[in-house]
Parts: structure tokens; C-alpha cells; sequence
């Protein structure tokens, strides 16, 4: 089936579960790792992925489709997608500021994070090398971001249950430990191939 | 570290095992996970992050005192993005079927902390020479643990070393090490592994 043809749902369903971008494309593992010891900023951290990806993937789309491609200029996508991201961050952030504070606390102080969160970079790059329209671009940074929050959320919660209840070996504590998780809760998303599936 | 940067070969050196970025800090996880499947790729992938991280680090070093404070972190990105984007053109015109099967992981060598991590962290307050041994330094430390861990996977996933056929043909292929899990799976254990060294060493 020709790329251009499938339905931006399907898209977005499938960047939540079988192509999940945290689980199948290891993007954003940094912060994922670092800030999923706490439910409460975990969640803080997905919801601005979320929003900046929803909104970075489009503008991206425009910049490379309208602005890189009629100047024969495609080599420069990294930069220009960096700048992107890093300019609407940015901007966000001082929006945010002003407007509330208490928008800013729980979503403001995630925003310089996300601007070297390779997921959002990671969303730019594959919506090029798919093809995918604006239509599915938008699709897909929103199922994208969704995917990534519900993953750091699952395994925040799981972390801060073990953390009570169960002892790890001292050689697997922090990291260790939450990458094993990572693998069991990649294997279940797994499971949802047979649903949707895009490439 | 507590007496002050570390100077000359002992910033290459402190990479390799004592403050190995990726055991020790955690960073650059995302294309470690991604692309150990394939011993080849691993290796472009390697060399492709250890010239990034000389280069870039060489370059924010020498321009350590014209960059202003305020903007360094932009500045740093983009002087890592245009060595990527250098990379990316080599890629593509000598190993074009790497290039893509790399996909996107080139590209993502921009927001790889260990890069950004070794530039504002080192390269932005130490002299070119110390610069770039420290990039070198992390970049092998970081090719010691993505080589074995591919080497692992490679050929229990597919029989296969280097693309080359090296164990029998009647061999069942864990389909599950070169799939995404196991990728988690193969680090976890690299990083318990070493931490246990690491602390029957101390115990010594």
C-alpha cells in the first residue's frame, strides 16, 4: 500500500503501539531513564513531549516540504530542524512564563529538556524519510509523543512500586533495573503488532 | 573527579572504564539500544560518533572565549550538526546502504548527550589539545560498550558475524536478540556485568 494512502488514525495508533518511538526506536532514552524515578514529573515530561512534538512535526513538515526542498537545500535538514525545535521551545517557554505560573511549574521547567530530546529530532527525521503528508505528519507527532508519555508514565509507576517493595541487586539498582522493565514493557507493546502496522 | 579536570592522556584515559559515559553517566543510550543489532552499522556508527565528538569538541574549544554565555548551548548544536550533516554526506556517497539502513541514528548523533555532554562539560573551559583527547576518549569508551554488546546480538540473532555466516546453518536463530527488547535486555546486563567488576575491584 502506497504510504500516502493510509488514514492519519492508523498513523497515529500505530505510533503509540507497534512503532512506538521510546520502545522500538529507542529515542529519548536519556530522559527517560532520568526522570522516571517520580510519577509526577514523569507525567509533567510527557505531556510537554507531547505538546512539542504535536506541534514541531507539523512546522517541520513545512519547513522541509516548502522551504528546504524548491531550494534543493535538503542537506541542511538537521540544522533546520534543530533550530525548529529549539526556537519553538523557546518560545513556549516564555509564553508559558507569562501566562501562568503554575503552567510553567508543571510544564515550563520540562521544556529546555525537550529541545535535546532526541525524540522530538527523531519525529522530524522519519516523517521525511516516510514521506508522510502533513496530515499524517500531525497524526504521527501527536501518536508519537502519546507513546512516549505512556511509556515513561508506565514506568515511572513500576519504579516507584519497587522501590517500596522489592530489593534489587545492588549491581542492577537505577539504570540497570529500569532497562530490564523498559524490555519487559516493550515485549508486551510488542503484542499489539498484530493490530496495526506501518513501516 | 575531585582534583580538577583531568589534563593530556588522563582525559582519554578516565573515559575508557572509570567515567565511561555510557556505564558510568547513562548517556547516548538511544543508539546504543538501536543500532548493536548488526555488528557493521555499530561499527560506522561508532566512528561516526568518535570524528563528531574530536571535531566538535576541537571546535567549541578553540572558539571557547568568543562565545558568548547566554547562547553556548545553541552554539554548541550547531557546530555538532554541521559535523553530522558532513558525516552524513560521506555516508551517503560511500556506503550508501548503510546510510539507510542507519536511517535516522546518523542524524540523531546530534542530540546524542554524550556529544553535547563532552562540549559543554569539558571542551567549553579546557584548552584544544585536552578537548580533544576527552572527545576521543568518550568516543571509544562509547564504541568498548556498543561493539560487544552488537557482537553478542549479531550472532545469536542471525547466525551472522560481520554479515558473514558463522555459526552452522541449522542454527535457530533467536529471532529475540535482534529485536527491540533485547536490546534493553543485552545493555542491562553489559552495565550489571561491569558494575560488578567494578565493585569486587573496589572490594580489593
Amino acid at each position: 500500500m502506497d504510504i500516502q494512502n493510509i488514514h492519519p488514525l492508523v498513523i497515529f495508533f500505530a505510533a503509540i503501539t507497534t512503532n512506538n518511538i521510546l520502545l522500538t526506536n529507542f529515542l529519548g532514552m536519556c530522559s527517560f531513564l532520568a526522570v522516571s524515578k517520580d510519577l509526577k514529573s514523569s507525567m509533567g515530561l510527557g505531556a510537554a513531549v507531547i505538546f512539542v512534538s504535536t506541534f514541531t512535526a507539523p512546522l517541520n513538515w513545512l519547513v522541509f516540504h516548502k522551504l528546504l526542498v524548491p531550494f534543493n537545500l535538503e542537506y541542511l535538514q538537521y540544522i533546520a530542524f534543530i533550530i525548529v525545535i529549539a526556537a519553538f521551545t523557546q518560545i513556549i517557554e516564555m509564553v508559558i512564563e507569562r501566562v501562568s505560573t503554575l503552567l510553567y511549574l508543571t510544564l515550563g521547567i520540562f521544556l529546555p529538556l525537550i529541545t535535546v530530546n532526541c525524540a522530538i529530532l527523531g519525529c522530524a527525521l522519519f516523517l521525511v524519510i516516510r514521506q508522510y503528508t502533513l496530515m499524517q505528519s500531525i497524526a504521527y507527532g501527536l501518536g508519537a509523543g502519546t507513546g512516549w508519555a505512556l511509556a515513561i508514565t508506565a514506568l515511572a509507576g513500576i519504579r516507584v512500586r519497587m522501590e517500596k517493595k522489592s530489593k534489587v541487586i545492588p549491581e542492577l539498582e537505577g539504570p540497570g533495573i529500569a532497562l530490564i522493565i523498559t524490555g519487559i514493557i516493550a515485549m508486551a507493546f510488542i503484542g499489539f503488532s498484530g493490530i496495526v502496522k506501518i513501516n | 573527579m575531585s582534583t580538577g579536570p583531568a589534563k593530556g592522556m588522563n582525559a582519554l584515559k578516565r573515559m575508557l572504564w572509570d567515567e565511561n559515559p555510557v556505564i558510568g553517566q547513562i548517556l547516548g543510550i538511544c543508539s546504543a539500544l538501536a543500532v548493536t543489532n548488526l555488528v557493521k552499522n555499530t561499527l560506522v556508527m561508532c566512528l561516526g560518533l568518535i570524528f563528531t565528538l574530536m571535531m566538535s569538541c576541537l571546535t567549541v574549544s578553540l572558539l571557547r572565549n568568543v562565545i558568548p554565555r547566554r547562547v553556548r548551548m545553541i552554539v554548541q548544536v550547531l557546530v555538532i550538526a554541521a559535523y553530522v550533516i558532513f558525516i552524513k554526506i560521506v555516508l551517503d556517497a560511500y556506503l550508501p546502504e548503510i546510510s539507510n539502513e542507519l536511517g535516522p541514528y546518523v542524524g540523531l548523533i546530534i542530540t546524542n548527550c554524550i556529544v553535547m555532554g563532552r562540549t559543554e562539560g569539558y571542551a567549553m573551559g579546557n584548552k584544544p589539545v585536552d578537548a580533544v583527547l576527552d572527545g576521543i576518549g568518550a568516543g571509544i569508551g562509547y564504541s568498548l560498550v556498543l561493539l560487544p554488546i552488537a557482537m553478542i546480538r549479531e550472532p545469536l540473532g542471525l547466525g551472522t558475524f560481520f554479515g558473514i555466516q558463522v555459526l552452522p546453518s541449522d542454527w535457530t536463530r533467536w529471532n529475540m536478540m535482534v529485536i527491540a527488547p533485547s536490546g534493553f535486555f543485552a545493555l542491562a546486563t553489559f552495565i550489571w556485568v561491569v558494575r560488578a567488576f567494578k565493585t569486587s575491584g573496589a572490594k580489593r
